[in-house]
């Protein structure tokens, strides 16, 4: 949230001509920042939970609210880019389950071979999705759901067949059950992607080009925008991110689930960035928003179940959440 | 639309052999694969030309196939939806549950309850204007826990008595399954409804193009409230018979199935932007794909993994070949 106050810095030279130039604070956080209706739900929600639910307002619990969090956030910041081309990225829980089933597997071989060779699989599946999306006239949403239908029996091949491949090298575990005083290792790769994700959206050529390319994709090409290749960035980084995710949950399992891993993860991921702000149609679109938004389904989430509400009635919220954040952001024209 | 492309060359100069290929091909390619796929099951397993291997087929997706007819309404106006999976489970929990009361009560319960949330899905699309993908999205999330919460998360059996609601899954009408029979019957009836009623023709107008069928004086909201509350129904029934197969109704049923419709009406032709295909399309669409799955069963070497693997690397492959078409031919 620290960068909904920051000053507006003066245009480097090497900026692009974006939707306009300079933008004042004003523009810079309507553009970028959450929106208020999300911000304000998370804080009520916050608040009624510190008073009225034991032990939430503890350090442990709400360390484990960030721990539980930090899959959909990376998830969501990928999905934030996405969304902001007018695109939608199924396959980002299958390329989770592909990557955490290629590391692995290839564990026995060291552990960058692992790190590497999993993410390397999850940019692949990216570069597929995005060359595709780029250069044909086909929609994102069939193209991702193919290779989610693909990638979840990729990465049940890739696990000798279905089988739950278990992972003990402590060194590769770290990600997903480290700590660094009392962060969760997984906690702070996330907090790093959201830093990264925010500044290249806000400040950089790329960032504008999404924007660009979502708002207006015809008019992004005649204004000299790379929009292909802004395109296939996007799709890439969604997997990558989503492989990164993947680690983690293998690390935290400790074992490759492929069955589960990464399961119905887009729909969360999904939620999150259109609960925070982001528009699905195109030109808009703010990863803190996402943040905020990836929190408030967590928040709901937890809290129902300190509370012992059955777990259907915080998919009920979460529904109804969803619906009135959209609709609220839903744009003003006829 | 056909007769205007077979007229045209007698007319105008005759368009070369190639766009003319590629224009049958555009509209029959899935029906080529399916028939091709048959020649191919038919030539290599002596078991797949076997009256009850390919009623097996039909009874196996035919489930599947009524949901992927409602699709079609929607996604022919241009929409999305993915709450059917979640509707599909509520109306087996409603129909399960209501048993004790009759076949009747419970089959129109079922149907009623998905169609109802069908219709609030329409109502909220149409009315608040927020796009047909996060309404149903949000649907699903919140049919889900309708149905896990009005069970306690365990499986509805059906009631012992209810013979009549069994029939319905388990039942046969002469050497036809009763599933097969009522997949048959809601595909004549949707093909019917498409080609030859008002509200079929203003399915296609809205898909065309909205603005334009607005300005026509289509009551454009109307239909587009229609054509959700009708993949409700259509789910709802999907839904009842699988409660009757299995003997329960189950809340986690249906999981995924809206991603095997979608791609069961893309496979056939239908495009996502709305306006072309129909309810035949789907239905070669929903058969290619399960002829498919059967073959892989009947080589028996295939593993379920990789038959997942082929399965989406074949519907990329089929959308590959529909936009190369498009290209070729007329542009959108």
């Amino acid at each position: 949230m620290a960068e909904t106050a920051t000053v507006t810095p003066a245009p480097t030279p090497s900026r692009p001509p974006g939707p306009s130039g300079t933008l004042s604070a004003a523009e810079r956080r309507a553009a970028f920042g959450p929106t208020y209706g999300a911000l304000a739900a998370l804080a009520v929600l916050v608040l009624l939970n510190a008073i009225f639910t034991p032990n939430f307002a503890t350090a442990s619990n709400l360390w484990n609210v960030l721990l539980q969090v930090s899959t959909v956030l990376l998830v969501g910041v990928g999905m934030t880019f996405v969304i902001a081309t007018r695109g939608v990225d199924l396959s980002v829980g299958s390329v989770m389950a592909v990557a955490g089933a290629l590391a692995a597997v290839l564990l026995p071989r060291g552990l960058g071979v692992a790190v590497l060779g999993g993410l390397l699989g999850a940019l692949a599946l990216g570069l597929l999705n995005g060359t595709l999306i780029a250069y044909l006239p086909v929609q994102p949403i069939v193209v991702t759901l193919a290779t989610l239908i693909a990638g979840r029996g990729l990465a049940q091949v890739i696990s000798h067949d279905g089988e739950l491949v278990t992972i003990d090298d402590p060194s590769f575990l770290v990600l997903g059950r480290g700590h660094a005083g009392p962060v969760p290792a997984q906690v702070l790769v996330a907090l790093a992607v959201v830093g990264v994700a925010a500044v290249a959206l806000r400040s950089t050529a790329f960032g504008r080009y999404v924007l660009a390319a979502g708002g207006n994709p015809a008019a992004a090409r005649l204004a000299g925008v790379p929009v292909r290749r802004t395109l296939i960035t996007v799709y890439a980084t969604s997997a990558v991110l989503a492989g990164v995710a993947g680690l983690i949950e293998a690390a935290r399992l400790g074992a490759s689930d492929a069955a589960k891993i990464g399961l119905n993860v887009e729909l969360d991921a999904i939620a999150a960035v259109v609960v925070g702000g982001t528009a699905l149609s195109g030109g808009r679109a703010t990863v803190v928003g996402t943040v905020v938004g990836a929190l408030i389904m967590q928040v709901i989430a937890t809290s129902f179940n300190m509370l012992l509400v059955p777990y259907s009635w915080s998919l009920a919220l979460k529904a109804v959440i969803i619906l009135v954040a959209v609709y609220l952001q839903r744009p003003r024209r006829v | 639309m056909s007769t205007s492309v077979a007229t045209a060359p007698a007319t105008a100069r005759p368009p070369a052999l190639r766009t003319r290929a590629a224009a049958v091909l555009q509209r029959q390619g899935a029906l080529v694969a399916l028939v091709a796929a048959c020649v191919f099951g038919a030539a290599h397993y002596y078991a797949f030309p076997t009256p009850e291997n390919l009623l097996n087929v039909l009874r196996q997706n035919s489930m599947l196939g009524m949901v992927a007819l409602g699709m079609t309404f929607v996604i022919l106006t241009g929409g999305i939806d993915l709450s059917v999976g979640a509707l599909l489970a509520v109306a087996g929990v409603v129909a399960a549950t209501l048993t004790g009361r009759g076949t009747a009560v419970a089959v129109v319960g079922g149907i009623g309850a998905a169609a109802l949330l069908g219709l609030v899905n329409g109502l909220v699309i149409s009315k608040a204007r927020i796009q047909p993908f996060i309404v149903t999205l949000a649907m699903l999330i919140a049919a889900r826990g309708a149905a896990l919460a009005l069970t306690q998360e365990q499986s509805v059996r059906v009631a012992r008595e209810a013979a009549a609601f069994t029939w319905l899954g388990r039942g046969t009408l002469g050497p036809l399954p009763v599933p097969i029979v009522l997949f048959a019957l809601a595909y004549a009836a949707g093909w019917l409804v498409l080609r030859y009623t008002r509200f079929g023709r203003y399915v296609y107008a809205v898909g065309d193009s909205e603005e334009a069928a607005r300005l026509m004086g289509l009551e454009v909201d109307r239909v587009v409230v229609g054509t959700y509350a009708l993949s409700g129904a259509l789910a709802g029934l999907a839904g009842v018979i699988l409660a009757a197969r299995l003997g329960a109704g189950q809340p986690v049923a249906g999981t995924g199935w809206e991603l095997d419709a979608i791609a069961a009406v893309v496979v056939g032709g239908t495009l996502l932007t709305g306006g072309q295909g129909g309810a035949g399309s789907t239905l070669i669409g929903v058969l290619l794909l399960g002829v498919i799955f059967n073959l892989f069963n009947l080589e028996g070497t295939i593993s379920p993994w990789w038959q997942w693997v082929l399965r989406g690397t074949f519907l990329l492959g089929v959308v590959l070949v529909q936009s190369r078409l498009q290209k070729g031919g007329s542009r959108l």
